[in-house]
């Protein structure tokens, strides 16, 4: 059990300001939220939360908050190695501008530091299995 | 010491067989000496994973009623074109197709998430495809059009073919001009900012048997996860390059033709494959056994990266231009280490191949071998060696001004 703590930029849309959004997130998703910022008018609103909460519920809540048609900034994305198509090439290797993938010397495996990760996307088109995903 | 094939299939047959891989037996020998090593081990396992791009899948898709001729039609799979120029429900897929809708590179650099290869990927992982094909209809072959999911549990027959694999060394990418390239040898960075490299090295089927004395046409191997055979010399066959004192070829030089089941194949073995401003293609797992039936034939799979040579090529200008030029000369030793010194400067290394699967197939096949699951073959003609003077031609191009052919 991985607990997730995240700070999320939401922004409304007009049709979106009267949607109890908050709400939904604590009692359907589990999460422990705390508002750091809100400023909503009935025009639009603009709300940064920080999530609290286990990543399977997590990743449930963003998919709630994007289907319901917020706007999530993306400086709240997050790179990620989907394993089941990483084959370990190395081709990020050198791609990458934060030196976030390093190669074991004996295995040759790869690692990905999501510590050292700056978002850049560099490697997610480089990547021959497309195994790089950007996520929230 | 057990020296025709007969004899080391027989041992396959009582389990007794002594199987290591291309990377484990360089340590064997150094611990045993060739010549008593050559009288205990049996069989030497080899491995790549990388991308492959002259690799097909072809198929018969049973016949529909009323029957159709796709021959002279045309078809898709899931919106990739394949190949109709068979006869009535044969049907042939590239790894390099892609959809008629993909923008190419259009907006260099070009995406290419979906092609050819990942419909084999995803044939071969048992999701149904969405055929739409039509035709001309004939007395015999009335229908016109035909839209279907196909799966190839219901394939008569699926079939992998690759015309060109397992290249016996490449070239190694770097890129001398002020801005980034985009090729089959990867994303590569202004003013020579990294090289990329595209070999199991040590573990390369052919570079464990640089001479082609026991790799031949009928050779039995392990392709995509299952077993498949050689079936001819690879396109582009080139025999007759440079080579170190040990026989090692320092330049692309052999290929292999293989073809095999599809249906018994994995996916982990064969993945659809996206390089960024080139295009698609599929990565192909491929191993090969190679029969120790003398000491020189053991001598040559032990070689190591850090006798394996390769060059080093400028994809901004010699290799687009066919000049002969090359940058440098680098040990695959070295490019492992993630930095090579060319002309004074330390670059940083990368790889496309991966050498983790490579271990892994060559893995497998030992485990397969030593369990009594896989025998040998003996070849039924070999590649064409370097006596054969075979070579690699570029084309004479001869335009075409209404003289006639």
């Amino acid at each position: 059990m991985t607990i997730t703590n995240k700070k999320i930029s939401l922004r409304f849309p007009r049709h979106l300001v009267d949607r109890p959004v908050v709400y939904h997130l604590i009692k359907d998703y589990n999460l422990e939220l705390n508002i750091l910022k809100a400023t909503i008018s009935s025009e639009e609103g603009h709300m940064v939360l920080e999530l609290r909460g286990e990543r399977a519920d997590f990743d449930k809540g963003i998919e709630y908050l994007t289907k319901t048609g917020l706007i999530i900034d993306t400086l709240c994305r997050e790179v990620t190695r989907n394993e089941a198509r990483c084959t370990d090439c190395g081709a990020c290797v050198t791609i990458c501008p934060a030196q976030a993938f390093s190669v074991d010397s004996i295995s040759r495996d790869i690692t990905f530091d999501e510590e050292k990760c700056v978002v850049c996307g560099m490697c997610i088109l480089s990547c021959p299995s497309r195994s790089m995903e950007l996520h929230f | 010491m057990a020296k025709t094939i007969e004899e080391i299939n027989h041992k396959i047959r009582s389990g007794k067989a002594v199987v290591f891989t291309a990377e484990e037996i360089i340590g064997v020998v150094k611990e045993h000496g060739l010549k008593t090593a050559a009288a205990m081990v049996d069989v030497v396992t080899t491995g790549t994973f990388g991308p492959m791009c002259s690799s097909s899948a072809y198929f018969n898709i049973g016949h529909s009623k009323p029957r159709i001729k796709l021959g002279g039609g045309k078809i898709s799979l899931n919106d990739v074109p394949a190949y109709a120029g068979f006869a009535a429900v044969d049907v042939m897929i590239g790894a390099n197709a892609l959809p008629d809708d993909d923008p190419r590179n259009r907006f260099h650099p070009g995406e290419f998430n979906y092609g050819g290869g990942h419909v084999i990927e995803e044939l071969v992982a048992g999701k149904n495809i969405k055929l739409v094909a039509t035709a001309y209809g004939t007395d015999c072959y009335p229908r016109k059009k035909l839209e279907t999911w196909i799966n190839i549990k219901d394939l008569n027959e699926a079939v992998l073919f690759n015309m060109r694999n397992s290249y016996q060394n490449y070239n190694v990418a770097v890129n001398l001009s002020d801005k980034a390239i985009y090729t089959y040898m990867g994303t590569l960075k202004p003013n020579m900012g990294n090289v990329n490299y595209c070999s199991a090295g040590q573990l390369s089927p052919l570079l464990n048997d640089p001479y082609y004395k026991t790799i031949g046409i009928g050779t039995k191997i392990f392709l995509g996860g299952g077993e498949g055979f050689i079936a001819w010399q690879g396109t582009q066959f080139n025999p007759g390059v440079p080579r170190t004192e040990t026989g090692v070829p320092k330049r692309g030089s052999g290929t292999l033709a293989v073809i095999g089941d599809l249906k018994q194949m994995n996916s982990r073995y064969l993945m659809g494959t996206s390089m960024l401003g080139y295009g698609v293609t599929i990565s192909v797992g491929l191993g090969v056994p190679i029969p120790i039936l003398d000491e020189d034939i053991l001598r040559h799979t032990t070689v190591t990266d850090d006798e394996i040579f390769a060059a080093v090529i400028d994809y901004s200008g010699a290799y687009p231009n066919v000049k002969p030029d090359i940058v440098a000369e680098v040990s695959y030793g070295e490019l492992r280490t993630g930095n090579v010194m060319i002309n004074g400067r330390k670059v940083p290394s990368a790889s496309l191949s991966s050498y983790p699967r490579a271990r892994e197939i060559a893995t497998t096949l030992k485990e397969w071998i030593s369990g009594g699951k896989f025998e040998l073959t003996q070849p039924v003609a070999s590649l064409p060696g370097v006596e054969s003077g075979v070579k690699f031609k570029l084309l004479n191009e001869r335009p075409i001004n209404g003289s006639g052919g």
